[in-house]
């Protein structure tokens, strides 16, 4: 299983990567999304893969799952599922603004 | 338990739903309860001083669960001196803001005072998790600010920014996985205890996790070479929204600082992280600051291009160590900060005044005021070059003495001799255009009025003199501060006296 998780978080974060690099702005959005996705996983298995254990102290229950990893993936998920529907407004509107798609105005201040 | 230390990160946020909800009630109300919010903001960072000023280090216990199991918020020297300083920009900021500029576009207020919740809660939390929420308050925050009062440039501007730091985000979050997996808890002080007893296996993991650890706070504080997004951002904001920023970059090297010196620096897995490097590249910030000041065509896009400088001297004194440097470091960080805010109003007022030119070096009408004006961008020019008698030059010198010893000192001492006398070139071949070289006004333009933003500009003129009068109690508290941080009064504060406090750990 850990080779799996691991082989799958690498892949994620090897596209997101290649995606975030092209100039523009669907790919990018894209990437970034698949790079949560890639970190979302790394934060669940920083508890360690248990499967079929409870994340609660239960008396007589020897293994458990570390429920705190959980909670920081909600957190992780709610913030970067914000983050990319105010990226994908913004997208929007700079293309609505200069007619073009990317993240080049031709001003180079 | 003193509930001192949540009231700086809780009266923004309660202001800014308050700013939210009175948008009906029209502007003049988001006003008041905004700069009231700032004006009580300035008194609590009184407060926080004189209180941690004590040497008492406050645990904030969040929902009373006690440390490392529950985040806590800790007060001590260098939170209080960080709320401090974000207050006192705040408010000019504001002010300047209330001048016509937050009419520009909508929830103006509302932002900003998320963002002072997120830049104060980044600095007062003990958490690394929390840390990361923070940032992200106060980037998002700051996302909006950015693209306020529309226009091409800040839409694209805003883009590149929000990707960037997007992508900064996963990498902090990484990091805080595998360093969660491996130390078991994401309390500063409790970490630098688990760092000490890492297990050989783990040891190259905790390393790939506090170097990216670094990185992201490196592209927080726009460290060369991740410094490049800086001007460009910064530049396109409208004043009182960079001025702000210009604490941004400070968190970015308060965040270094703190997690430099309070967690990785008593381990020897992580002592010698920083060390190679971080003093070449600080110095090589310095370099590229400088060239982007002298390639900029517009007066804010030469200020945001004096922030990377400030960073790389901010970050050259961090890197030399030791109580002298640190000390000097945090002088120059309060001066930095309130200097480039103030000339970031000033920019926003000289663009006003010149019509249609903006603040771009290119000939334009003559400036309405410009004797006024002019007088402001001599003081402020001369404060950010380091000229004397203002505080730049107090704040580079105590820094330039306390690197000598360090390596690669007389690279540092040349880089940061050249970063005062380029920009002071810069500065004033700027004013010679922008004040000189200017066609008579058209008749009809409107008379700008000296109104708040010219208050809010004066206020923030006062910062360099004041900081050179009271050079002496804020060299004190700088040097205090730099003995607690290197101290383990911190962590004794956090997690009690005894640090092997019985507590079960997953292997």
């Amino acid at each position: 299983m850990e080779l799996i998780v691991a082989a799958g978080i690498g892949l994620l974060t090897a596209c997101g990567l290649y995606l975030v690099l092209r100039a523009e702005t669907f790919s990018v959005v894209f990437g970034l999304t698949l790079l949560s996705y890639a970190v979302n996983l790394v934060l669940f298995a920083s508890g360690r893969l248990v499967a079929n254990a409870p994340p609660l102290l239960i008396e007589g229950v020897a293994r458990h799952t570390d429920p705190l990893p959980q909670a920081l993936v909600l957190t992780a998920i709610v913030i970067s599922f914000g983050m990319t529907a105010y990226l994908v407004a913004l997208a929007l509107r700079a293309k609505g603004e200069s007619g073009r798609d990317g993240f080049d105005d031709g001003d180079p201040t | 338990m003193s509930h001192l230390a949540i009231i700086p990160i809780l009266l923004p946020l309660a202001a800014g739903i308050a700013c939210l909800a009175l948008e009906r009630a029209g502007l003049a109300a988001q006003r008041t309860v905004s700069l009231a919010s700032a004006l009580m903001m300035v008194a609590i960072a009184a407060l926080l001083l004189r209180h941690a000023g004590t040497g008492a280090i406050d645990v904030y216990a969040l929902g009373n669960w006690p440390a490392p199991f529950g985040i806590v918020l800790v007060l001590d020297r260098l939170s209080a001196l960080m709320v401090a300083v974000c207050a006192a920009l705040a408010l000019p900021a504001l002010i300047y803001a209330s001048g016509g500029t937050d009419a520009l576009g909508r929830h103006f207020h509302a932002l900003f005072q998320f963002q002072i919740a997120g830049l104060t809660g980044a600095f007062l939390t003990g958490d690394l998790f929390n840390l990361f929420v923070f940032f992200e308050v106060l980037l998002l925050a700051s996302y909006g600010l950015l693209v306020h009062g529309n226009g091409r440039a800040r839409a694209s501007a805003g883009l590149a920014y929000v990707v960037l730091n997007l992508t900064g985000s996963a990498l902090f979050l990484i990091a805080l996985g595998l360093l969660y997996g491996t130390l078991g808890t994401l309390n500063m002080a409790d970490m630098a205890g688990a760092l000490a007893r890492v297990p050989t296996a783990d040891q190259a993991l905790v390393r790939t996790a506090a170097s990216l650890l670094v990185v992201v706070f490196a592209l927080k504080a726009a460290l060369f070479p991740l410094s490049f997004w800086l001007p460009r951002v910064y530049g396109a904001a409208v004043a009182p929204a960079a001025a702000l920023f210009a604490i941004m970059t400070k968190v970015g090297v308060y965040a270094l600082l703190r997690v430099s010196t309070a967690t990785f620096a008593g381990a020897p897995v992580t002592a010698d992280l920083l060390q190679p490097w971080l003093m070449p590249l600080a110095i090589a910030t310095i370099v590229a600051g400088t060239l982007g000041a002298l390639a900029a065509r517009r007066l804010a896009v030469v200020v945001a291009s004096l922030v990377v400088v400030s960073t790389g001297t901010l970050l050259a004194a961090i890197a030399a160590a030791g109580t002298e440097a640190i000390a000097a470091a945090l002088f120059y960080l309060v001066h930095s900060t309130l200097v480039a805010g103030g000339f970031f109003l000033l920019a926003g007022r000289i663009a006003t005044a010149r019509g249609e030119a903006g603040d771009g070096f290119r000939t334009g009408q003559t400036a309405r005021r410009a004797v006024t004006l002019g007088a402001a961008y001599l003081v402020f020019a001369l404060a950010i070059c380091g000229v004397p008698p203002l505080s730049g030059f107090l704040a580079k010198l105590m820094i330039l003495r306390s690197i000598q010893e360090a390596p690669f000192g007389p690279l540092a001492w040349t880089a940061l001799l050249l970063s005062s006398l380029l920009p002071a070139l810069v500065l004033a071949r700027a004013a010679s255009v922008l004040f000189w070289e200017a066609k008579p006004a058209p008749a009809a333009t409107a008379e700008v009025r000296l109104g708040l933003p010219a208050l809010a500009m004066l206020t923030m003129l006062a910062a360099s003199p004041l900081l050179v009068a009271f050079a002496a109690p804020v060299a004190d508290y700088a040097r205090a501060t730099a003995e607690q941080l290197q101290s383990s009064a911190a962590s004794e504060a956090v997690l009690g006296a005894d640090p092997a406090t019985a507590r079960e750990r997953r292997p």
